[in-house]
């Protein structure tokens, strides 16, 4: 099968510029390189909205800028289209095209259609076909009213929007989207999306590569996802399929007094999978999500925490979600709290 | 080929566009970019004044002025950009778009070229107007071909520069503004190059532009001694060479930069 994108034990390293290594190893402070990718094996079928979800420095842009030609992997292999992108970059680049989240691209001086027309001209779209193109996204995505606006006088969202625009606008085989509602409000991420589902569902031939760390992004919007943390793919399935490997008695919500001595009482248990605490000082209350490896545990647990003098105030079991099964994978959820920005 | 060659071409003018609207929509420029230059040259015109030199000195630091128009289009304007690009994000998205990075440097001189010839073109006027400098053209083709070559040698220069500008950010930036005034003295902005001794002469050269100024000193004040650094024939010779040597460097230099910073992964800002 051709996959619009593959990856074989693709590999990323970064180290310190030689004169600085020269330097600390000098004065014996050496820094060890930095793994942002290890032994990364992805691939991506043509019509798939494919996600890859994890905390902030878990490797995604990393991954899209090797993707995107804009980073050489240090081993392994990196394919768009089945071209490899170290190889033949040029070949990629006519193939591809990519849009960060908080991006602030164009010039201030230019409006909503100009920027999106300029950056049109780089992949050779004509002039009329860009703007025919662009009417019909920017009606969709309601930026009409803004489109003759100066750019340097758009909101985040606004802008975001505009940017997506100038994405899509190329009408690239493969899109990289990185992040793309970081920082949006519910209305416009959600928007966003609508927008993203929209076109892969009328281009089956086309496809997405979205980073997120909204869990709720990637299980609304996503065929499949991939698990990455510490540079490392630690899943990769359908969000359904990931929720499903964790079973159903095993998730509970637990709600004790407020809890800040920075320590987890649940360290060391066994039974315990992963836990995440949720400090809401305002209510003076903790909630703590707790993976067990099976039903029977939870009693264990709530000795424990009555041990430590953690009263329990109250227990919920719930059903599985993406979050729980990134906790389960990962041990730790992920910095920004789940459904952020309105995922759901 | 041919689709590439009209990728290219519309990425030319998309880079163009820019500046050239900008140039409409903020007029405030034709002041900055007019009347403070001015001033430079007008000091130095008052001197030669004040000091009773020959008249066609006046006439030097006049053209001179417009000519730095050029230069800075082209160098600052252009090869810097790279630095502001990289900081806006823009940089990325030339990248990784299916495009000649040429064609982008190429946009962002056409584009200047606009306003560029405006504040020339004013200060010439102004500058002849106010000292009454006259001017003896010997050739205009050749004074012509000496101005296409003098821009050939010099945007080759700066898309050199520019290979640079890609990878150092922000260093390339400090380094280029230390360069500015040593570059203005050794071009023979406001004198001829010639009073910088054989030597210094000879070194200054190796900045196209010192080339060009000095062959057009000699075309336009044909007949009056303009104490030139070598022949207009010979002069046209380097300039070729220096057209045809840097061109072939920058196209090096920026794939070799481009391809350093994917190694190096120094071509996006941390966090872009």
């Amino acid at each position: 099968m051709e996959w619009s994108i593959e990856t074989r034990d693709l590999r990323r390293t970064f180290h310190d510029r030689p004169v600085r290594r020269l330097f600390r190893r000098a004065v014996g402070t050496p820094v060890p390189d930095k793994v942002a990718l290890d032994s990364v094996n992805v691939t991506v079928r043509p019509g798939e909205l494919f996600g890859l979800l994890g905390p902030n420095g878990a490797g995604k842009t990393t991954l899209i800028k090797i993707l995107s030609t804009l980073l050489l992997p240090s081993s392994g292999r990196a394919l768009v289209d089945g071209i490899d992108v170290a190889k033949d970059p040029d070949n990629v680049r006519r193939r591809i095209n990519m849009v960060s989240g908080g991006e602030h691209s164009g010039y201030g001086i230019l409006t909503v259609r100009e920027t999106i027309w300029m950056f049109s001209q780089f992949y050779g779209v004509p002039t009329k076909v860009a703007r025919q193109r662009a009417e019909i996204m920017i009606q969709r995505l309601g930026l009409s009213e803004s489109a003759n606006t100066k750019t340097s006088k758009l909101s985040t969202g606004m802008r975001q929007k505009m940017n997506i625009i100038r994405g899509f606008v190329t009408d690239p085989k493969i899109l990289f989207l990185d992040e793309p509602t970081l920082g949006l409000d519910v209305g416009i991420a959600r928007e966003v999306r609508a927008f993203i589902s929209e076109w892969i569902r009328e281009h089956p031939e086309r496809c997405v590569l979205l980073t997120t760390h909204y869990m709720a992004e990637a299980d609304s919007l996503c065929d499949r996802v991939a698990i990455i943390d510490q540079g490392r793919v630690l899943a990769c399935d359908t969000p359904a399929n990931l929720k499903r490997d964790l079973a159903p008695d095993c998730v509970y919500r637990i709600e004790v007094p407020l809890w800040t001595d920075g320590t987890n009482p649940l360290d060391q248990m066994p039974v315990v999978r992963s836990v995440a605490m949720e400090h809401r000082g305002d209510q003076g209350r903790t909630h703590m999500r707790v993976i067990l490896e099976d039903e029977g545990g939870i009693g264990s647990v709530t000795d424990r925490l009555a041990k430590r003098g953690a009263r329990v105030l109250s227990l919920t079991r719930l059903e599985p979600s993406l979050e729980d099964a990134f906790l389960s994978l990962v041990g730790h959820g992920l910095t920004s709290s789940n459904g952020e920005n309105g995922a759901r | 080929m041919r689709t590439d060659l009209v990728t290219n071409l519309r990425a030319i003018w998309g880079r163009a566009y820019v500046r050239v609207v900008g140039a409409n929509r903020e007029p405030s420029w034709l002041f900055f970019e007019v009347a403070l230059p001015l001033l430079a040259s007008f000091s130095f015109a008052l001197i030669y004044r004040g000091l009773g030199a020959p008249e066609q000195y006046v006439g030097f630091v006049v053209v001179s002025g417009a000519m730095i128009a050029f230069w800075q289009n082209i160098l600052w304007s252009m090869a810097a950009q790279f630095f502001w690009e990289k900081e806006m994000g823009n940089l990325e998205l030339y990248l990784i778009a299916p495009i000649s990075r040429m064609s982008i440097l190429m946009g962002m001189a056409v584009g200047g070229l606009f306003m560029t010839a405006i504040r020339a073109v004013l200060i010439l006027v102004i500058g002849t107007w106010v000292f009454g400098v006259t001017y003896q053209v010997s050739s205009w083709v050749l004074l012509a071909a000496v101005f296409v070559l003098t821009m050939g040698a010099v945007y080759g220069l700066g898309m050199l520069s520019s290979s640079l500008f890609m990878l150092f950010g922000r260093e390339a930036w400090h380094t280029a503004n230390l360069f500015q005034e040593p570059v203005y003295f050794a071009s023979g902005f406001y004198f001829p190059v010639r009073a910088l001794g054989d030597v210094g002469a000879l070194l200054a050269s190796a900045i196209p532009l010192t080339l060009g100024l000095d062959a057009i000193r000699q075309l336009i004040f044909s007949g009056k001694p303009v104490n030139p650094l070598f022949t207009v024939r010979t002069e046209m010779i380097l300039l070729v060479a220096a057209t045809i040597l840097l061109n072939w460097a920058a196209l090096k230099a920026l794939r070799y930069m481009e391809n350093l910073g994917k190694q190096s992964g120094r071509l996006t800002l941390k966090g872009q």
